[in-house]
């Protein structure tokens, strides 16, 4: 394993395999945190670091596990890091763990993060696998933060609303109030605009996708037709 | 002899769909003008705004999908949508309001999952829900019937200005109802709980739309089954409750004329498309649908339940009709079983 191919991990995890808008997993807390941008972002950086650790941990041991037992022994792992990630929210951003609330303990179930240490980590060195876990976990991210901004615009007009909560008291003064008087668009923050946002989300990135296939395919004229599916199920690459 | 070999069907005529919208939109007529009698230009206004923004939205989506945009227009299957949601949304309400309910409507409950006949839930009501719960404030200022405000003051109100709004409002029977129920010395000081045979004012709204749903059975536009099914489990859920305690539950009389009973039962229960199919399942989906306003109404957080309980059954309507698919001729009828 020595021509690891770095540039096409961190692609993969941000674009072309992304946890949130291609396999579609971990939703649930996707959907239920992303009221605002803090919530997601908090909730976005804890998933990333539990990726990062768990790939890490996964990767070390992937020589002394067996096949048989590797499941129990990944959960353990990561609930492992889920409970040291916990108790650090806790002790440094307390109000923001109250309200992510069961959300932080349930990353835990987040199928992103077996998934990566099942089809990466187990099969990779420690410091691709790290990365692995790393992109995944901002490809993530940008998706959380996406549907966060977008919820917390359309449903209260504002950005970056009680960034302290996260940042400490310097960032009371981060909030951007885009429009002023708005009268606020409730389903937005109301769990149907999860879904509504994120289904709007991934349609954009599909749009994106089919405009660089085509132009791909206008570059190159004798390359025909050589037909590919946007993969959401299956076998996690 | 030559003679032209043509497959059927041998005659012509305008399209069916667009005659059963044109029947439609015509039966919405009565309802109309009793609200407009009872509440002033607001939903005439509402209605031919609703209209408009239904064209604009139907027209922009067709052309993204690049599908003929005429054809599709000409069905009117927009303008019921968009008539049918007027008709639900106060007669205050400002222009913005509408427009997003009707967009939501088109765009997202009905373009979005691929036009005429493949939207799984009833694009007037996914509007008027989206509007309720995103704006309660808006979507329940209603004025008291009889005190129709002019038409300048319609306009004002349209275009958003504030005309000390909340003077003019009044709560409606429903409002009235799931504030006072249980106490019935406040139920009888309640002016809108009585008006001559049921809620003040509604029960003639309700009539007129039981006139125009009437004319549309007898047009053949819609059958029977659900209408019926449906009072007849709204009337049936309340009597038993009304008898035991009256002072806690409303008449069935008055849950059949007021609100949205007539209204949902003629003209938004029985949209074909996203109501179940068999007669059989019809009965059992609208009377399912009765039964859940009575719930809500009488147990709810919200006053009136037909665009909850509506949505709710267009969610179980395939399920309906995968259990209750008629025996086809000469075969046996299909073993239905749980996982079957």
């Amino acid at each position: 394993m020595s021509d690891i191919d770095y540039r096409g991990i961190a692609l993969n995890g941000l674009w072309k395999n992304n946890p949130a808008t291609v396999q579609l997993l971990g939703l649930c807390p996707l959907l239920a945190v992303t009221g605002s941008v803090v919530n997601a972002l908090g909730l976005g950086l804890a998933t990333m670091a539990v990726l990062m650790l768990s790939n890490l941990a996964v990767s070390l041991i992937r020589g002394f596990v067996t096949p048989a037992v590797r499941l129990p022994a990944f959960v353990m792992i990561i609930a492992a890091v889920v409970t040291v990630v916990e108790m650090v929210m806790q002790a440094y951003t307390f109000e923001l763990y109250e309200i992510l609330g069961i959300f932080i303990p349930l990353i835990v179930t987040n199928c992103a993060i077996l998934g990566r240490a099942d089809a990466f980590a187990a099969k990779h060195p420690p410091l691709p696998a790290m990365l692995d876990g790393m992109m995944m976990g901002a490809g993530f991210l940008v998706v959380l933060l996406l549907l966060g901004a977008l919820r917390e615009l359309v449903g209260e007009g504002t950005l970056l609303a009680n960034m302290h909560l996260l940042f400490g008291d310097a960032a009371r003064g981060w909030q951007i109030t885009l429009i002023d008087d708005y009268r606020g668009f409730l389903v937005a923050i109301l769990p149907p605009g999860a879904f509504l946002g994120l289904g709007l989300i991934i349609a954009g990135k599909n749009i994106i996708d089919k405009h660089l296939k085509d132009a791909a395919r206008r570059r190159q004229p004798g390359d025909a037709a050589a037909s590919r599916r946007v993969r959401t199920t299956g076998k996690v690459a | 002899m030559n003679l032209i070999s043509v497959t059927s069907p041998h005659t012509t005529g305008p399209s069916r769909t667009q005659r059963v919208m044109a029947q439609v939109l015509l039966a919405t007529l009565p309802g109309l003008a009793v609200l407009c009698g009872l509440f002033g230009w607001g939903s005439l206004i509402n209605v031919v705004w609703a209209c408009a923004a239904a064209l604009a939205c139907e027209a922009a989506v067709l052309r993204l999908r690049g599908k003929p945009v005429g054809f599709h227009l000409a069905d009117g299957s927009a303008l019921v949508t968009a008539v049918l949601l007027a008709l639900a949304i106060p007669p205050t309400a400002p222009w913005w309001l509408t427009l997003v309910g009707v967009g939501f409507a088109i765009i997202f409950a009905k373009q979005l999952y691929g036009g005429l006949g493949m939207n799984p839930f009833n694009p007037a009501m996914a509007g008027y829900v989206l509007l309720l719960i995103s704006f309660p404030v808006d979507m329940t200022r209603w004025l008291p019937p009889f005190e129709a405000p002019d038409l300048a003051t319609s306009l004002q109100l349209f275009l958003g200005r504030d005309h000390g709004i909340d003077a003019l409002t009044g709560a409606t029977p429903l409002d009235s109802l799931r504030t006072w129920a249980g106490d019935a010395a406040a139920l009888a000081a309640q002016p809108a709980l009585h008006g001559t045979f049921a809620g003040l004012g509604w029960e003639w709204v309700n009539l007129a739309f039981l006139a125009g749903g009437l004319w549309l059975l007898w047009r053949r536009v819609i059958t029977w089954h659900i209408p019926a099914a449906l009072l007849g489990a709204l009337a049936l859920c309340a009597l038993p409750f009304w008898l035991h305690d009256s002072a806690r539950f409303a008449s069935p009389l008055f849950h059949l004329f007021s609100g949205a009973a007539m209204f949902g039962a003629f003209f938004i229960a029985t949209d074909p498309v996203s109501a179940a199919t068999s007669r059989t399942g019809r009965l059992i989906y609208a009377a399912l649908i009765g039964v859940l306003i009575w719930v809500i109404r009488s147990f709810g957080g919200y006053p009136d339940a037909m665009a909850f309980a509506v949505l709710l059954l267009n969610l179980a309507a395939p399920t309906i009709d995968y259990y209750t698919q008629p025996r086809s001729y000469g075969h046996s009828k299909p073993k239905r079983g749980i996982g079957g």
